[in-house]
């Protein structure tokens, strides 16, 4: 027996026993009866049930817009909840609110909550870069023209004075490990590792951009859970003698900012992985541990010679992250065994990675890929390249690794090299892209990225800024 | 002045604090059940057996229903009686409903629906526009329409093309899915519906209950978005729900999840196009020959009328002197495709636009100088293919005025530059004019009602007959009151269109929802209007006008409230209902001859954009429209109109792409794998400009109707990737709609002769 305890709109919430995979969308909507968060999808895509959760992140409390459609109760407890009937106050609108009135931002209205929510939490955060800000937040009616006008106006206008002190209630929710209705809601990892190895046929859920598909969509129903969002130890991000450890809990969004200023390629393609209510849910445990062949972190991962450590109870073990994949849907991982953290050797910032898709924001990759090369002397030493996309599990490129190797960098060695693909992979056809389409899109990518490194780099979103 | 100002959407406020109220968001009653429908999960099979004993006893269930269950009639076609609500022995796409579950939860609905247990006959299951003809699967006979003696004059023709190219449908994508709610009361049924027609709905539903029309009242507030697709899709769930809640007498509601509703709605009509052109060595047209194949789905829905429409556009801004246009309605075992904003206009645009770029590839020259040889005269009376008179075009100085302002020519020449220095990233650049013709080519259709109460406060209350997707249609008609009564917008209330306050309405679709109820509201006011300046002159003696909320008699001012007041007093009633009728249209489709539209709505685009040769990714980098909204109601809705209209119809022949398996599943039934335009994909520079100019018609204070056709400027896009591909090669780039980023690569690498 437990309770879940929350801010909702400023006003302390507690929930005695909840059905602990029931998502934040319904409960709002069909228990709150606050139906200004839309349900647009059901599957964390379009933006139109945007919530805003602030919590204290390292001491400071920080605004995140989140998809409330695959988000569940319990990852709640302790924070503030802000929806968009929470941020005007008697008739007087939120500066963004009143900016996309005057600038015609809404039409139709039903994406409106979703995108005053997203604009709401960047403008908490003082964030201008708008594309970014709401490519989680689809619009069918507008063409973004003016709410793109309305974000820039609202953003010289100061924040109102705060309604309420969110930073001092939430100290105040702050506990320890729960039990609710079946799901165990830790917060020592110590007692976690224990109970998983106790109960190691639990599912697993930390920001549930996936599994929350799996309620929302499959209508799977999960009776034994474990909720990891709460476990501290697992969000830590350090820097270790050779390199850096991120806890399996670190967010997207917080691996991103790590990656900025260490690998610029990584941070770049991070900015285009989900959107900002994904990224501030998912975590980057989660998506290499879900063992998705088209997920977007293990191919850099992998390119950068990741490894990563289990732990089942008190034993840890490591591995490199190339390792853990044995095939769709089969990872390496012992019953109990967790992942626990991942580690990135410290190195020169030669890795390139790009992402093709339909769409360059929130879409899931046709290929991903990752190249590594290290050239010393002008000779390649060292090459690692892994795609997502183009295999039953992210892998790297063997064949076209062992044609660079101890070769001269130069021309000649690539274009050879950029053959040796069709050894490597033999990709499928689905709804993103065709098998041919996948193949000859690695090949150029290696390509592009030998033009990068010559400083030719030729990239579509580069031109944008011209 | 009420009318030509940008006064912001009446429901601005209520959108952007969460409380403007949807179909899914009204508090209900607590017996409320909640339906979700069981589907085929075959293309085309006889059913041989339905075992529903799972979902029966599946938690929550309270009934489930099979065609043999329903009362009266089980059809929720929009035409031709042809689509059962539940499936009768046989499906024919994948995702027809053939049974429904009524539970105590939506949740609970959508699990037990999951559970039915069916075994098909499979039958053959046609899929593609090449399966249909290979079985001679269509819809009705092939359909001409033609002028002049276009197998001659092709002949003749100094020089000729001909070409041929798929052009993809489209998923609405409006943000709000399907939705009714029927509540029964005393024998009746008060249905609240997310349709852009509640007329259709209220004879859809009493059709189905087997009462008569004035048994079945229909209330639609706002639509999250339609599009077109809530012309006729939210039939069976409106259905759905009144004939539940009459078999148990409680209240019934139904929401399609978004996977759901993808997968049972009908979409954008895929067109391919064949074509042959005749012309001269400047480019001008002397013959064009189109074929149009038109993949309508399973059911007719409103096929035939957007087919009709493609030919009707397949000119565009052109005269063509010798025309033929040959349409075939092909019938499939997909989702029975639908209106959607443009109504296969759009699609006939297409085909003659790539027509001028291909010519202009042909003769080596700027597709622009191609174009501008074959604009409609201005002032001029060219007959269509159809055998109207265009009378009205502006094209050329309309394209005029935006090549310039866009800087057109000097950009193309950078462009080429740029792309002879740039091994990878190659540049395009297109102008595309549209031209779209205004009138539901079903005549009858052309007709709207209003009904304004003016109470003894002098606040206004109106209904009209079309409803408010979020164009910002209940903002123009108040406009239009307000103007009449020279009052300020917020004196003017709108509430729900309900087919209790203005009876036989058509769907509000076709661009027509201000130019008709605008039209007819004006006429309401102005009767209200008559009789209050009679009485004023009776009781005050002298001149009547009315401004600022004022009334002036002579020298004597009163506020609009105290002349209504003192109406009321005088007994004169304050009430009043207002009608129109289109004037001056005439059409015979079969003949293909007539004046099916009023007039015609201009615009051009100029979009630049770049694409990778590497990976087909690619950008649009810049945008800039000249819209012909007539004498604009509301400059900022009609921006906004174009704006959007311009990025859909970039993300329809673009990003877009709907697939099927070979089973005939649709696989991009979400928006993880249908990509609709996101913020980012809005070009950088994006300049929307009003032409400045006033309907030659007699329209609502000569505006012009401003929802289909900046859609259609879109094309710009298209074909400025089609230009950039161009610089990959010699021959003319040959990419079929949706130029998604591998089909550009596929063409460049055509191209440059490494076919794949």
């Amino acid at each position: 027996m437990g309770d879940i305890r929350f801010l909702l709109n400023g006003e302390q919430v507690t929930l005695q026993n909840p059905d602990p995979t029931a998502s934040v969308l319904d409960w709002l909507r069909e228990s709150k009866h606050l139906t200004g968060t839309k349900e647009g999808c059901n599957e964390g895509d379009c933006g139109a049930c945007s919530v805003s959760l602030a919590a204290i992140e390292d001491g400071q409390l920080t605004h995140r817009a989140v998809n409330a459609c695959i988000l569940f109760l319990p990852h709640l407890h302790g924070k503030s909840l802000t929806t968009v009937e929470g941020i005007s106050k008697d008739g007087v609108l939120h500066p963004v609110q009143s900016a996309m009135v005057e600038h015609h931002g809404s039409q139709c209205g039903f994406c409106t909550p979703g995108i005053v929510i997203s604009l709401y939490a960047a403008h908490r955060e003082g964030r201008q870069d708008n594309d970014n800000v709401l490519a989680g937040n689809l619009c069918r009616c507008t063409g973004y023209a003016p709410i793109q006008r309305a974000a820039k106006a609202a953003a010289s206008v100061p924040q109102p004075e705060m309604f309420f002190d969110e930073a001092e209630a939430l100290l105040a929710l702050q506990n320890g490990d729960e039990n609710i209705n079946g799901a165990y809601i830790p917060t020592d990892l110590d007692n976690f590792a224990s109970w998983y190895a106790d109960n190691p046929d639990a599912t697993l859920i930390a920001g549930a951009t996936d599994i929350g598909l799996q309620v929302t969509k499959a209508l799977r129903e999960f009776p034994d859970v474990a909720f990891l969002h709460r476990l501290d130890a697992l969000k830590t991000i350090i820097q270790e003698k050779n390199g850096l450890r991120i806890g399996a809990g670190v967010t997207v969004a917080q691996f991103r900012g790590a990656m900025i200023g260490k690998h610029s390629d990584f941070a770049e393609m991070l900015r285009r992985y989900g959107s900002v209510q994904v990224r501030n849910s998912g975590t980057i445990g989660g998506n290499i541990a879900n063992g998705s062949p088209i997920g977007d972190g293990p191919p850099p991962l992998i390119a950068l010679g990741a490894s990563i450590t289990l732990r089942r109870a008190g034993k840890r073990r490591s591995m490199l992250l190339e390792d853990f994949y044995i095939s769709y849907g089969k990872q390496d991982r012992e019953p109990g065994e967790f992942l626990e953290s991942i580690f990135i050797p410290d190195q020169p910032d030669t890795v390139g990675v790009y992402k093709i898709s339909k769409r360059f924001d929130q879409d899931i990759s046709a290929v991903c890929g990752a190249f590594n090369i290290t050239v010393e002397n002008n000779i390649i030493t060292d090459a690692r390249i892994a795609f997502g996309g183009m295999a039953a599990t992210p892998k790297r490129a063997n064949a076209v690794e062992a044609a660079l190797i101890g070769q001269p960098w130069r021309e000649a060695t690539i274009k050879a090299a950029m053959q040796q693909f069709t050894n490597d992979f033999t990709p499928l056809t689905d709804v993103r892209a065709s098998a041919e389409y996948r193949m000859k899109i690695v090949q150029n990518l290696l390509w592009r990225y030998w033009l990068s490194r010559n400083d030719q780099s030729a990239n579509v979103l580069a031109e944008m800024a011209k | 002045m009420s009318v030509h100002k940008s006064v912001p959407h009446d429901s601005g406020p209520a959108h952007v604090t969460g409380t403007a109220r949807y179909v899914d968001d009204m508090p209900l009653p607590a017996n409320t059940v909640h339906l979700a429908f069981g589907l085929s999960q075959n293309a085309h099979a006889d059913l041989a057996s339905v075992d529903l004993d799972a979902v029966r006893t599946a938690k929550g269930v309270i009934a489930v229903l099979t065609a043999d269950d329903l009362p009266f009639e089980n059809d929720v076609s929009p035409s031709i009686h042809d689509e059962p609500l539940l499936a009768t022995g046989v499906v024919h796409y994948i995702g027809q409903p053939i049974f429904l579950v009524v539970a105590d939860s939506h949740l609970n609905a959508r699990k037990a629906a999951r559970l039915g247990k069916i075994e098909y006959i499979e039958k053959p299951v046609l899929l593609t526009i090449d399966d249909a003809i290979k079985a001679d699967s269509r819809f009705e006979k092939p359909l001409e329409f033609s002028i002049g003696n276009p197998a001659k004059a092709f002949e003749n023709a100094p020089r000729q093309i001909s070409g041929q190219f798929e052009i993809g449908g489209q998923e609405h994508f409006y943000l709000e899915g399907q939705a009714s709610f029927a509540l029964p009361s005393e024998g009746d049924m008060l249905v609240h519906s997310s349709t852009q027609h509640p007329t259709e709905i209220q004879h859809k539903v009493a059709a189905a209950l087997g009462v008569p029309y004035n048994a079945v009242r229909v209330e639609t507030r706002r639509m999250g978005g339609g599009f077109g697709g809530k012309e006729s899709q939210g039939n069976a769930l409106a259905v759905s729900c009144a004939v539940v809640a009459q078999m148990l007498q409680r209240p019934a509601k139904m929401r399609y999840d978004r996977d759901d509703d993808m997968i049972i709605t009908g979409k954008r009509h895929e067109f391919r196009i064949a074509y042959r052109a005749g012309f001269d060595d400047a480019g001008k047209l002397q013959s064009v020959i189109f074929e149009h194949h038109v993949r309508c789905g399973w059911a007719l829905d409103l096929s035939i009328p957007v087919g009709d429409r493609a030919m009707l556009h397949a000119d565009n801004a052109y005269y063509l002197p010798n025309a033929k246009i040959l349409s075939h309605r092909m019938r499939t075992n997909t989702q029975s495709n639908t209106a959607y904003r443009g109504f296969g206009g759009p699609q006939g645009i297409v085909g003659v636009e790539r027509v001028m770029d291909h010519i202009a590839h042909d003769l080596g020259v700027d597709p622009l100088e191609v174009r501008k040889v074959n604009f409609y005269q201005t002032g001029g009376d060219q007959k269509t293919p159809y055998h109207m008179d265009v009378t009205d075009s502006i094209s050329a100085e309309l394209v005029a005025a935006l090549a310039a302002s866009s800087d057109y020519i000097k950009r193309r020449a950078e462009i080429a530059e740029y792309n002879a220095k740039n091994p990878v990233l190659k540049r395009g650049i297109a102008l595309t004019p549209v031209k779209f013709g205004i009138s539901f080519t079903l005549t009858h259709l052309n007709q709207a009602g209003a009904l304004v109460h003016v109470y003894s406060d002098g606040s206004v209350h109106l209904n009209h007959g079309g409803t408010e997707m979020g164009q910002g249609l209940n903002t123009k008609i108040a406009q239009v009151a307000a103007e009449v009564f020279g009052l300020d917008v917020s004196a003017i209330k709108i509430t729900a269109t309900d087919t209790g306050k203005v009876p036989n309405t058509s769907a509000t679709a076709a661009s027509s929802g201000s130019d008709l109820n605008g039209m007819a509201c004006k006429a309401a006011c102005e009767t209200i209007k008559e009789r209050l300046v009679e009485f004023a002159k009776k009781k005050w003696e002298g001149e009547v006008s009315f401004a600022g909320g004022n009334v002036t008699i002579d020298d004597k001012t009163m506020t609009f409230g105290d002349l209504a007041g003192a109406a009321y007093v005088g007994r004169i009633q304050l009430s009043a209902t207002g009608f129109y009728k289109t004037p001056k249209i005439k059409w015979d489709r079969m003949a293909g001859k007539g004046r099916p539209f009023l007039y015609f709505s201009y615009g051009a685009a100029v979009t630049e954009c770049v694409i990778d040769t590497l990976t087909g990714e690619n950008r649009i980098l810049r945008t800039d429209i000249l819209h012909d909204a007539g004498r604009s109601l509301n400059p900022a809705l009609d921006i906004g109109q174009i704006e959007g209209g311009y990025v859909q119809g970039a993300g329809w022949l673009t990003m877009e792409e709907l697939v099927w398996n070979d089973k005939g599943s649709l696989l991009s039934h979400a928006p993880s794998t249908y990509k609709i335009p996101a913020c980012s994909d809005t070009p950088e520079i994006f300049n929307v400009a009003l032409w400045d100019g006033e309907n030659s018609e007699n329209t609502i204070y000569r505006s012009k109707a401003v929802g289909e056709p900046p859609f259609s400027l879109g094309i710009s896009a298209y074909l400025a990737l089609s230009h950039a591909i161009a610089a990959c090669g010699d021959s003319y780039p040959d990419i079929d709609a949706p130029a998604t980023c591998e089909r550009i690569l596929q063409a460049a690498d055509k191209l440059s002769g490494n076919p794949w």
